[in-house]
């Protein structure tokens, strides 16, 4: 697929400073297909969220291209740019002042849509992420679980069809038979939404669990960018120590598998 | 119980002074929000511009309210007399606790909210509309409460520089040395600052728990605070009457509101019960009020600081000479002296046969002394007195209320004052005045005093004014301040007897 096509994420030797921490992306060239699911993968303070800053806009690099829908960032209105791209964070981040109903329609209220079309597009979402909208929609967000508040990130995040999806330890704080139950479900959704994904994770099984194409951050750079079959067979010494907590499981699994 | 007795007989000015009170607090608390909130989130999210903002409003907060009207006094378009000067004094004070609680409610929002509010594509406007403010709301409500209930007790205070509300029971109460009087002003007012407190803390807790609309709630809001200026209307004045706190003034306050009503037809507000020469003048100068009655010896040592002259007639010359160079006449004198009375118990007098301010040369060292604010402070007050006499106390002199300072004598709490000599309450206390053989004190002939633009225009005023010239003695005087002080009769009904009498005297001798 064309690298101009909607969806299509390019980075065109990025290179990104911060002043505490230095240099975080070192002359970076990644280029993401519409409709692929990407993980990025890497050791904490890795550069792996500030690529997703990057394409939100949310940071603009020193150096180099970050090109969305074959437009660089920093030519975009940044406004029209973050309404088309949804945006889940680790914390979540839902308004503690609005309904869970009213969380989700977010940003289609940015978008001046109709009352009635926000009502009907959040009771969508809340059911595609296994919500019961009856029951949910009016509730305060503080009520919810951890799981659930997570499903209402994600409805949010989708709820102005966005052709592109970031997602930062979306899973992260969530107990390892929620998480799986999740991954499940996400895998179910993007078989029908077919968005560009973005994902930032630091654990290999998720990366390998949800991602059609996984990218190794090591120190600014991109240490390897390929599909997980082909990544498992990697020698790279960058990418070998990540690849060995899961080569246990895998061991363990192999003969179930077979 | 004397003072529900009060309340319910004074229904209708209770509820007028409540409903003043409200306004004045309603008011300044409104705008106080329309001014604290935004300089709050500007001071929120620019640290840089925001601090020295609330540095001004710390530093506000710490003056002393009786000195901030002094300040604002005289400054044109917000000082002079009356709702507007109290208004912004009472602003100022609430500022405040709303920017704070603002700088406090906004910069204590989670991060991550602000940059899921980002992320999603929000702008800084709706950032501020949409989880912002709406987030810091719990947190400035609460400021707006703690405002609230300041200002119903700084508002006490405005009714010095004539602002109404419920001090004008306080002040009265005080300079009429009646407790009654006091406590319905002050207890009306705490109950006003309780139910204002558990009402806006109502508010603010509907504000966090987010079931209901906020418009409604904001609306409730502004609605309770705007509530009492509808009620509030006030009727347009021509002649604008201001007197000084205590009773006499408030009496030759009456006197002279009361004359010119009966004699002109022309309206009269009331402005009576000033903070004090000071305030008086300067409301005189500015236009604030149109007439007062000062005293003679008053206005050349403290308003022209004149060097002490005895002589009463070269007195009154010299002040109408430099009155009118500031566009102030000076009418005829009442026809009484209220000088400084130096004072001591009657049973004291009595046993040690003290007759004179010498006689009490040789007890001095054993007495406490209380002498008025401006009595400690003026030229020709304790410091030429103390020289004079060679007076020597036992402590340095105590600064007292003139309101308290009679009973505080009668009381044992001091041995000698210096109060008026027309005061009421010299024969009801039983005190002696010991007599100014040196001839220390200036005379302090009561005058009437007018803005002279004023007397242009309402001839008739003048004329009134006059009628009044020379026809009130120190016995008359010290008759009516003892009806009001001891047998606690009310100031405009002592002020109309006396005029009656005149009046049938003037028209039996025709």
């Amino acid at each position: 697929m064309s690298a101009a096509a909607p969806g299509a994420i390019v980075f065109e030797s990025v290179r990104y400073s911060r002043p505490p921490a230095g240099r975080v992306l070192d002359g970076l060239d990644l280029t993401i297909d519409a409709g692929s699911v990407v993980a990025l993968v890497g050791r904490s303070g890795a550069g792996k969220s500030t690529m997703l800053r990057l394409i939100n806009g949310l940071l603009l690099p020193d150096e180099g291209r970050v090109l969305v829908h074959g437009r660089a960032t920093s030519e975009w209105n940044l406004l029209e740019l973050r309404r088309g791209i949804g945006y889940v964070l680790q914390d979540v981040g839902l308004f503690p002042h609005l309904t869970v109903g009213e969380n989700v329609g977010v940003v289609p209220s940015l978008l001046n849509w109709q009352p009635s079309k926000i009502t009907a597009r959040a009771d969508e979402m809340l059911r595609l992420v296994g919500l019961d909208p009856a029951s949910y929609t009016n509730r305060s967000v503080r009520q919810l679980s951890g799981g659930q508040r997570q499903r209402v990130g994600v409805a949010r995040a989708l709820a102005a069809d966005p052709p592109v999806l970031l997602m930062d330890e979306p899973f992260g704080a969530l107990d390892p038979v929620t998480r799986s139950e999740l991954h499940r479900e996400f895998r179910d959704i993007q078989r029908r939404l077919r968005k560009t994904i973005v994902i930032v994770t630091h654990d290999m099984a998720e990366a390998f669990a949800l991602a059609d194409v996984v990218g190794v951050l090591v120190d600014g750079r991109l240490a390897a960018y390929a599909p997980p079959k082909a990544l498992a067979r990697s020698t790279d010494p960058r990418v070998t120590p990540l690849l060995a907590p899961l080569a246990e499981v895998g061991s363990f699994l192999s003969p179930a598998r077979s | 119980m004397p003072l529900l007795h009060f309340l319910t007989s004074h229904r209708s000015e209770v509820l007028s002074l409540l409903l003043q009170h409200l306004r004045l607090v309603g008011l300044s608390t409104m705008a106080a929000i329309a001014i604290g909130v935004p300089v709050g989130l500007l001071a929120a999210r620019r640290p840089r511009l925001g601090a020295p903002v609330v540095w001004v409003a710390n530093v506000a907060q710490t003056i002393p309210s009786l000195a901030m009207f002094g300040f604002l006094l005289p400054l044109p378009l917000v000082g002079g007399l009356g709702a507007r000067v109290a208004i912004v004094v009472l602003i100022l004070y609430a500022l405040l606790p709303i920017i704070r609680t603002t700088v406090a409610g906004v910069q204590g929002i989670d991060p991550v909210l602000i940059e899921a509010g980002t992320a999603l594509g929000m702008s800084a406007r709706q950032l501020l509309w949409k989880v912002q403010i709406p987030l810091a709301l719990p947190s400035i409500v609460a400021g707006i409460r703690v405002a609230a209930v300041i200002g119903v007790g700084t508002a006490t205070i405005a009714a010095a520089v004539g602002a109404g509300g419920l001090g004008e029971y306080i002040f009265r109460g005080l300079s009429m040395v009646d407790s009654t009087v006091v406590l319905a002003g002050a207890v009306p007012a705490a109950l006003l600052a309780l139910t204002l407190d558990g009402v806006l803390l109502a508010l603010e807790r509907l504000f966090s728990t987010r079931r209901v609309p906020k418009i409604a709630l904001t609306v409730a809001l502004l609605a309770l605070l705007a509530a009492p200026l509808a009620a509030v209307h006030r009727t347009p004045a021509t002649i604008r009457i201001g007197s000084k706190n205590f009773t006499e003034q408030i009496i030759l306050g009456e006197l002279l509101a009361q004359t010119i009503e009966h004699d002109t037809g022309l309206a009269v507000e009331r402005r009576l019960n000033l903070g004090g020469t000071f305030i008086c003048d300067t409301a005189l100068a500015s236009g604030a009020i149109d007439l007062y009655v000062e005293y003679t010896g008053t206005a050349d040592t403290a308003v022209f600081k004149n060097a002490a002259e005895t002589d009463a007639s070269r007195v009154l010359e010299r002040i109408r000479r430099q009155y009118a160079d500031r566009g102030i006449t000076v009418l005829t004198p009442l026809g009484f002296d209220n000088t400084f009375a130096i004072l001591v118990r009657g049973d004291d007098a009595r046993r040690l046969n003290l007759r004179t301010i010498d006689d009490a040369r040789a007890y001095a060292s054993q007495w406490r002394a209380g002498f008025g604010y401006e009595f400690l402070q003026r030229a020709d007050g304790y410091p030429g007195l103390s020289q004079q006499y060679g007076l020597r106390f036992a402590a340095p002199p105590r600064a007292m209320d003139l309101s308290l300072i009679y009973r505080a004598l009668a009381d044992r709490q001091v041995d000698l004052i210096a109060g008026d000599s027309t005061n009421g309450l010299i024969s009801a206390y039983d005190l002696a005045v010991l007599a100014d053989s040196r001839h220390y004190f200036p005379p302090y002939d009561a005058v009437p005093l007018a803005r002279a633009a004023t007397l242009l225009r309402h001839p008739d005023v003048r004329r009134a004014v006059e009628s009044l010239g020379g026809r009130v003695t120190a016995d008359d005087m010290r008759r009516m301040n003892r009806a009001v002080d001891a047998d606690h009769q009310d100031p405009a009904a002592v002020a109309r007897a006396f005029l009656l009498k005149l009046e049938r005297n003037t028209s039996s001798k025709e």
